[in-house]
């Protein structure tokens, strides 16, 4: 893997009566999008502002960058962009106007945020309501705004809350399209939900976050292997056909063979057996007519780990 | 262990921003018309008062602050009334304000620090009423050049300007509270009540309850004790000590705040004006309890924002 950008060690955070966060411990490689997964109230934003040194750290360490957010912020906060959840702006000022108060912030000169602006609110496809006061901006516009303003500042590194959260399909559709741009460009980009089959698409690794710890961590289909007990589901359909089960049982590597409804069968592999049990069903003279891979969903994966988790502190 | 960076990089930038946002503010409209208008017309009736009983008077221009006609009062109480209204107006919804409309994140996100966003936002506050209050002390000096016709001295003028300084001071302390009251309430409708409630309670009720506070407290001692006692209790209120301030910068001849002894009068000229320094050292403790107030009530605010979570 290449350079780690962002790492958390053991970080923790401790309010007087309750841990939010408890011994977090991951790292970010350059050009990554890492997403943290959890429930509300599992300790991602906690997590997100120790790594943007918002908050004060009780125990752990953390680098971004290099850099240790207790000691050197601004370091930090030049190169990495945030998009807070559910952002919010001044609402009697234009969205250029906005942009021009955080650039002002950042420090950069009077030509440059003239051009950075105009090319970050296009990028977002703002460009035409640049003048137009954010007053009368729907959620999702605001969204984009946040990230134009990221786009604006040139970050390395981009940490978003939730950002699809309360947004209509189509919106959160265009703003997981921008982040995927975002990464081409080779950002590395931290992103928080609690919306799993949006941000299945969008991320190379997550971390599932349960009550301030990292329960899994690893590609979807790392987890899916993890909590569904690996193996592949191909999904057959087809009319006619003699024996059909025993046939594809005896295929090399097929686990076991489901039959969930008539001209329908569900097989559990150890590899991915889609040309073999085609093979198969045309062999015992069915009609193949539907074949398909059952990739592991993060929301299957999601579910059945916190079921797993309640039925055994149920038993307990 | 050291923070890498200024605790002012951003400065600047903030108080540009608050200051746009005071001025085009609808809010900061309203008020400065309140303030322009009632002062106004309370000068104008010292003016015509002052025309009508003019007398030999060493110091006719610090009249026009001073003097009230029935039924307004005088431009001096007009303004100790009403620049804590526009300092709370000003200050009140500061930092609960950037927590409800949900850029407080996103803002402290940038390079800058927390210090400098607070600073920023007091900084701007208090220009604003300095610009505020100079526009109003420079017409009513206009006023009363045109109006009575008589220049100002040297001294009249240095009084005045030091009656400005003051205000502004006064001003400060107000702003800091409504900002100190900004960062611990959440929501700004009750920040501002409580603010407001804490200003009529010092301006109003405050020196009246003092006394009989003190004379509760000390029962058993003498009569000059409970006094002197009751005195102290009411400087408890920055209002009292801007009145005191007001008293003895613009009454050249006040020689004491505190009660005098018959002793302390022997020798003494009668009604003859102090020299400004003298006056000034009069006021002394009170000017430096006022700056002291203001510093006091900002360090409480930004302990309590720097502890404070940025999460909403």
């Amino acid at each position: 893997m290449s350079e780690t950008v962002i790492e958390a060690k053991g970080l923790t955070k401790r309010y007087r009566t309750a841990t939010a966060v408890d011994g977090v411990t991951f790292k970010v490689a350059a050009g990554e999008i890492f997403g943290m997964l959890g429930p509300n109230g599992a300790g991602k934003t906690t997590t997100i502002l120790m790594l943007l040194g918002l908050s004060d750290v009780s125990a752990g360490d953390a680098r971004v960058f290099g850099h240790d957010p207790k000691r050197e912020p601004l370091a930090i906060k030049r190169r990495v962009g945030y998009l807070p959840d559910s952002v919010g702006f001044y609402d009697h000022l234009t969205a250029a106007e906005n942009l021009h108060y955080t650039a002002r912030l950042m420090g950069l000169g009077a030509e440059a945020r003239a051009s950075k602006i105009t090319a970050a609110l296009v990028r977002v496809g703002l460009g035409d309501v640049a003048n137009k006061k954010v007053a009368t901006f729907s959620r999702g516009m605001r969204q984009r705004l946040g990230l134009a303003e990221i786009v604006m500042k040139d970050a390395q590194a981009a940490i978003l809350d939730e950002p699809t959260n309360g947004l209509d399909p189509q919106a959160s559709a265009e703003l997981l399209e921008l982040i995927r741009s975002l990464k081409a460009q080779g950002v590395t980009i931290l992103l928080s939900s609690h919306l799993l089959d949006r941000v299945q698409s969008v991320c190379d690794r997550v971390a599932l976050f349960n009550d301030g710890r990292i329960a899994l961590m690893g590609t979807v289909a790392d987890l899916g292997r993890q909590v569904l007990g690996g193996g592949f589901a191909v999904e057959v359909e087809a009319d006619g056909g003699t024996d059909m089960v025993r046939r594809l049982s005896s295929l090399p590597g097929v686990r076991n063979v489901e039959q969930p409804a008539p001209g329908k069968w569900r097989l559990i592999c150890d590899r991915d057996l889609r040309p073999e049990a085609a093979a198969e069903v045309i062999r015992a003279g069915a009609r193949l007519r539907k074949l398909s891979l059952d990739e592991p969903s993060l929301e299957t994966i999601y579910r059945r780990y916190f079921q797993d988790l309640q039925g055994v502190s149920h038993a307990a | 262990m050291r923070r890498e960076g200024s605790a002012f990089q951003g400065l600047g930038v903030v108080v540009l921003k608050e200051l746009s946002d005071h001025f085009a503010s609808a809010r900061m409209r309203v008020l400065e018309w309140l303030v322009v208008l009632t002062a106004l017309a309370a000068v104008y009736g010292a003016i015509q008062q002052v025309r009508d009983v003019t007398a030999e008077d060493p110091f006719l221009f610090l009249r026009l602050f001073t003097t009230a006609r029935e039924p307004l009062p005088s431009f001096v109480s007009f303004l100790s009334f009403l620049v804590p209204l526009m300092a709370i107006g000003l200050g009140f919804d500061a930092v609960n304000g950037e927590h409800n409309r949900r850029t407080l994140s996103r803002i402290l996100s940038q390079p800058i620090y927390r210090d400098a966003l607070l600073f920023g936002k007091f900084l701007a506050g208090l220009l604003t009423l300095s610009v505020s209050l100079i526009s109003l002390w420079l017409l009513v000096i206009g006023l009363g050049l045109i109006m009575l016709g008589v220049p100002p001295g040297g001294e009249e003028m240095a009084r005045a300007f030091l009656f400005l300084v003051v205000t502004i001071v006064y001003a400060g302390v107000w702003l800091a509270l409504a900002m100190l009251l900004s960062v611990v309430f959440r929501s700004a409708a009750t920040a501002a009540l409580v603010t407001l409630g804490l200003w009529l309670f010092l301006s109003v009720i405050w020196p009246a309850l003092s006394s009989a506070v003190a004379e509760a407290l000390f029962s058993a001692a003498d009569q000059a004790t409970q006094v002197v006692g009751g005195q102290m209790l009411a400087r408890l209120s920055p209002a009292t000590l801007f009145g005191e301030c007001v008293l003895a910068l613009l009454h050249p001849t006040t020689r004491t705040l505190g009660p005098v002894y018959l002793s302390q009068l022997q020798g003494a000229v009668m009604g003859s004006p102090l020299p400004l320094w003298d006056s000034v050292m009069v006021a002394w403790p009170q000017i430096v309890g006022l700056i002291a107030a203001t510093i006091l009530l900002f360090v409480a605010g930004y302990v309590a924002f720097q502890r404070q979570e940025v999460r909403a």
